[in-house]
This record gives C-alpha cells, sequence and structure tokens, in this order.
C-alpha cells in the first residue's frame, strides 16, 4: 500500500502573537501548501480562565487546516499525540472526501453518507493513517512565559515519538523554538526519526518577552524540503487509487 | 466538513429530558442523564420505547466512526459477549444546526472493580481477574488489542458477579499503534515498553489495574527513580494482592506473552489457595478435640500429685 507523506506544524504556545505578519493567514498559507498547521495552547496550572489571547490557538489551525486543543501542562502529553492523529485522520479525510466529489459529484462528502457507508471508508482512512509517512515541524514558543512549560513539553514530545513510532508507516521529526536569537526561528534538533536525543539538546531556553508567531510559522514552513512543496494546491501528495484496497 | 474555514464543531451538551431522533432510522431516544464523560465525546443514559440504553454522541465524527466499527468487528466474533452489543448508528441535527453523530449501545448495569473489591473483599480477586483475561484472551485470539484498558472501562455486573469491559475507544488490531491510553495503565508512560498494540501491552495494564484498586489516587513517575524499581515498591505495599504478587510482576514486566499463560498461573494461584484452605480447616477441625484431651490430661497430672500429696505425711 502506498501513502505518501503526511506533513503537519504542530505549533506549542501559551500566548498571543505580537509581532509581525498575522499567523492565521500564514497558516492558510501552508495548508495551500499541503501542510497542516496544528496548535496546542498551553495554561498554567492555576489558570481558572481561558485568556483571550488564545483565541488565535483556535484560528490559526482552522485556517491551517489542522487541530487545536487548549490544555493545561498536566494533561499535554496526551494532548499532543492526540492532536497530531486527529489532525492526520482529518487531512485523509480530506482526500477522501475530495475524491467521493470527482466521483458523487460536487456535494457529496463522507459525512453526507449513511453511517453504514461512512464506515467502510473510515476504515479505509484508518489504514492510510497507519501506514503513510508522516513529517513534523515542531515549533516550540519559547518567551519568558514558557519557562516554566519547557520541561514539560520536552516529557510529551518524546512521548509523541514514543506513540507515533509503534505505526507502522515511518515519522520524521525536527524542532525549532521561536523567537531565535538572531532570526524568526532556532534550530533545536534536527530531522531525526525519533525524539530520544531530545532530553540533551532541550537547552533552558527562553527569550525576551515578544512572540512573533507568525513569523515564526513561515520560517518552519521552509524546513519542509523545498522540492517537496507542490507548486500547484490540487495535486495530491499521494495517490489515492493507489492505495489498493 | 464542507469547508476547512468553518468554525470547529463545539461540544456537545445533551440534557435530560432533550430527545435525539435519528437524521437515517428515525429512533428517537429521551435523555435521563449523563453516565460518563470521555476524551472522545460522552455517554448518555436514555430511554428508547421504555428500555433503558447507553447513547455516546461526540462532536468527533471521524473517532464516532471508528468505535462503530470496532463494535461491528466484535459482533462478528461474539458467541461470546466482549464489549457491550451495538443497537443503532445515526447521526443528529442538534440545536445548533451541526450534525454530530452518535451511537447507541446496551446499558451495562454493575460496580466498578474497585468498589466490588471493596464491598466484597479480597478474596475476589483471583476470580475476576481470571475472568478479565479470559476475556482478554479471547479479544486477542480476534486479532485485536483492548488498549484503554483501565478501572473506569471494567464493570462488574451482579449475581453471578460477571466482568464486562465496557469503552471500546481505545481497541486497537494487533500490530499497529495503540490509538488511545490513560498514563498510569500505559506501559509507555512508565518506560517499560512501546505503544505498539499487542498482548503484553494489555497485559502490563491488567497489573495496573489491580494495583489502581489499592492506590486509588494513582501515582505518577519519578525522575531518578526507574520505573520497574517504583512499581515494584508499590506491589510490595499492597499486601492484599501477595498472593498475586509474581504473576503481576510478571506482567509488568512483559515476560507474559498471551493472555493464556498468565490466565492458567492466575488459576493454579486460586487453586493452591483453595487447597490450603481446606487443609487449614482440616487442622482447625483437629484443633477442636484438644481442649478435651487438654483438660484431661491436666485433671490426670493433678490427680497424681493429689495422691501422692496424701500418701505423704
Amino acid at each position: 500500500m502506498n501513502a505518501g507523506t503526511l506533513k503537519q506544524i504542530l505549533l506549542l504556545t501559551d500566548g498571543c502573537s505580537n509581532k509581525g505578519e498575522d499567523p492565521a493567514i500564514v497558516a492558510s498559507l501552508a495548508n495551500q501548501q499541503g501542510i497542516t498547521v496544528n496548535v496546542i495552547g498551553i495554561l498554567d496550572d492555576d489558570q481558572t480562565e481561558q485568556p483571550e489571547g488564545l483565541q488565535e490557538v483556535e484560528d490559526i489551525a482552522v485556517s491551517g487546516g489542522g487541530v487545536s486543543q487548549i490544555v493545561y501542562s498536566e494533561r499535554l502529553s496526551q494532548t499532543v499525540q492526540m492532536v497530531t492523529r486527529q489532525a492526520m485522520t482529518q487531512t485523509l479525510q480530506g482526500f477522501v472526501n475530495k475524491e467521493l466529489r470527482s466521483i458523487l459529484g460536487k456535494d457529496q462528502s463522507m459525512e453526507e453518507l449513511d453511517p453504514e457507508k461512512r464506515g467502510e471508508i473510515m476504515e479505509v482512512v484508518e489504514d492510510l493513517g497507519e501506514t503513510s509517512d508522516l513529517e513534523v515541524v515542531v515549533l516550540v514558543d519559547s518567551s519568558a512565559s514558557m519557562r516554566d512549560k519547557l520541561e514539560t513539553v520536552k516529557e510529551a514530545l518524546f512521548d509523541l515519538s514514543m506513540s507515533l513510532n509503534a505505526r507502522v508507516g515511518k515519522n520524521r521529526f525536527c524542532i525549532y523554538r521561536f523567537p531565535g536569537r538572531r532570526s524568526d526561528i532556532d534550530l533545536v534538533l534536527d530531522w531525526s526519526p525519533r525524539l530520544d536525543g531530545i532530553s540533551k539538546v532541550f537547552p533552558k531556553l527562553t527569550s525576551g518577552g515578544i512572540t512573533p508567531t507568525g513569523p515564526a510559522l513561515r520560517a518552519a514552513m521552509y524546513q519542509f524540503s523545498k522540492k517537496q512543496l507542490r507548486r500547484n494546491s490540487d495535486e495530491e501528495p499521494f495517490d489515492i487509487e493507489e492505495t489498493g484496497y | 466538513m464542507k469547508n476547512h474555514s468553518t468554525l470547529k464543531k463545539p461540544a456537545i451538551n445533551l440534557h435530560a429530558q432533550q430527545k435525539v431522533t435519528g437524521k437515517w432510522h428515525y429512533k428517537s431516544y429521551t435523555v435521563v442523564r449523563k453516565i460518563g464523560q470521555g476524551a472522545i465525546g460522552s455517554v448518555y443514559l436514555c430511554m428508547y420505547n421504555g428500555r433503558p440504553v447507553a447513547l455516546k454522541m461526540s462532536e468527533q465524527d471521524a473517532a464516532v466512526t471508528v468505535e462503530v466499527n470496532v463494535l461491528k468487528a466484535l459482533k462478528k466474533v461474539q458467541g461470546y459477549r466482549l464489549g457491550p452489543s451495538l443497537l443503532d448508528v445515526d447521526d443528529w441535527t442538534a440545536p445548533n444546526g451541526r450534525v454530530y453523530s452518535f451511537y447507541v449501545m446496551e446499558y451495562m448495569e454493575g460496580q466498578t472493580l474497585g468498589s466490588f473489591i471493596q464491598a466484597r473483599g479480597k478474596k475476589w480477586l483471583g476470580v475476576l481477574m481470571v475472568q478479565l483475561l479470559e476475556d482478554l484472551e479471547q479479544l486477542h485470539q480476534a486479532g485485536w488489542t483492548f488498549g484503554d484498558l483501565k478501572t473506569d472501562n471494567i464493570l462488574v455486573e451482579s449475581n453471578p458477579p460477571r466482568i464486562r469491559l465496557v469503552d471500546v475507544g481505545g481497541t486497537t488490531r494487533m500490530g499497529r499503534s495503540i490509538k488511545e491510553y490513560t498514563e498510569f495503565f500505559d506501559r509507555g508512560y512508565w518506560n517499560l515498553g512501546t505503544r505498539k498494540a499487542e498482548p503484553s501491552y494489555d497485559l502490563f495494564a491488567v497489573a495496573m489495574v489491580f494495583l489502581h484498586i489499592y492506590y486509588p489516587r494513582r501515582f505518577e513517575r519519578m525522575t531518578g527513580e526507574p520505573s520497574e524499581k517504583l512499581l515494584e515498591k508499590k506491589l510490595y505495599r499492597a499486601k492484599d494482592l501477595q498472593l498475586l504478587h509474581p504473576i503481576l510482576r510478571k506482567a509488568l514486566k512483559g515476560k507474559y506473552q498471551t493472555a493464556t499463560e498468565m490466565k492458567t498461573d492466575a488459576m493454579d494461584k486460586i487453586k493452591q489457595v483453595q487447597r490450603r484452605r481446606s487443609q487449614y480447616r482440616i487442622k482447625i477441625q483437629q484443633k477442636k478435640t484438644y481442649p478435651v484431651k487438654e483438660s484431661l490430661s491436666i485433671s490426670l497430672v493433678a490427680s497424681v500429685f493429689w495422691i501422692i500429696s496424701l500418701l505423704l505425711p
């Protein structure tokens, strides 16, 4: 079964962007390039109300074709893997829907099929999710307010790699933090199939108070090797017909 | 998902007396109350034609469909009751105009494993463990791993006490990656194995389920202390589990390849205990004759002394 490569950006942040272009616009640009943008907003453990700034979290994910979730840091590990998986399913479902529309007409999508047929299609989506390769650029907000949360973020990422490496498909991860010292983002860990080495490289990385989420997202987008990016957004990253079900 | 740019579908909360009517099969369910909430949606107790049923609804359509697929697959290998039986699958248009997927299953009544043991005593531990392993054995043979095995997902029906597995949200085909898990029961969290769906994944969780009965507030992994040692320590402190220690330890170490092996060990243990108990009973019966003998011999010795004392001047 040939299931191509899914590309995701996973943004971990605890607040609102305050510098540079609108991250939601960059996210939709990334989505047009076949990259899904997922966002996790991390709350302090003693934070009782959702701060207004975190509305942006949902906006970015919606325009990035991805999934968003706002969580307390203690629940981070599980959320990270759930969000990643949910986004994979969502992306694959998007492809299937497109395919359905081309066969059955404009208004068709999985949701409009009866539950019986939907179930059969979902099995295919699940198979694809298990077997397709996945590339994730992890983008960690390292502004001052994130200081206490970085240890949890590290654990969560380690955990994510463990979950995903139990899949049949291959994985590649890389980690960037923003803002960088001189550029929009700084490399923390280069493309690697596992995040085992993460404990060594995850420094006590905190920078100033600015949060240039938009520019950081743009820079993250370019980390997927450029020739892999599709010029024409109508092309599918993999061919559904070849999957052989 | 007509359009990616539409807002995220909000989570849904049904209230008592609300009517949920399916879009495809037109069956109507009346909500009684919420009975559970998980990572994927909530479960409600509902009435259908005067009969209680359990209805699960979520804003994540895909996840609902996946669970339904699992329940259908389990139905095919039944004859043996694995998980709740599936009664209906449908969509519902909520008052907010969005469409939510739901499914309806048999409503199971029972106690949680923890409260059952508290009420009926530790003598049930072995029996329930064997029952649980029997169910897992069947599930594994059918090609599935339960996945999210935890105390909340195990119900004990009464008369006669019988274990039932309830939530199939984490049930995963063998060889794949575990879909859903709960940290305390997950060997990956303890760094004691992968998240690949295989029998030993479930068997680790079985051991943690029994530990959880004695640590109801759970505990966390520690930085600097290997999990194996920590679990060993916790196991040692749960004195009620003493008999099952060797079995639980083996499961935590991933030494059991199949549920059958673990079940056989558990059954041997139960037999051993029964044998010991019956021997103990015999001993007690023997002991019962002792007081008579004892008083006779004491009075005999006493009378000898008395006679001697009479003979002495």
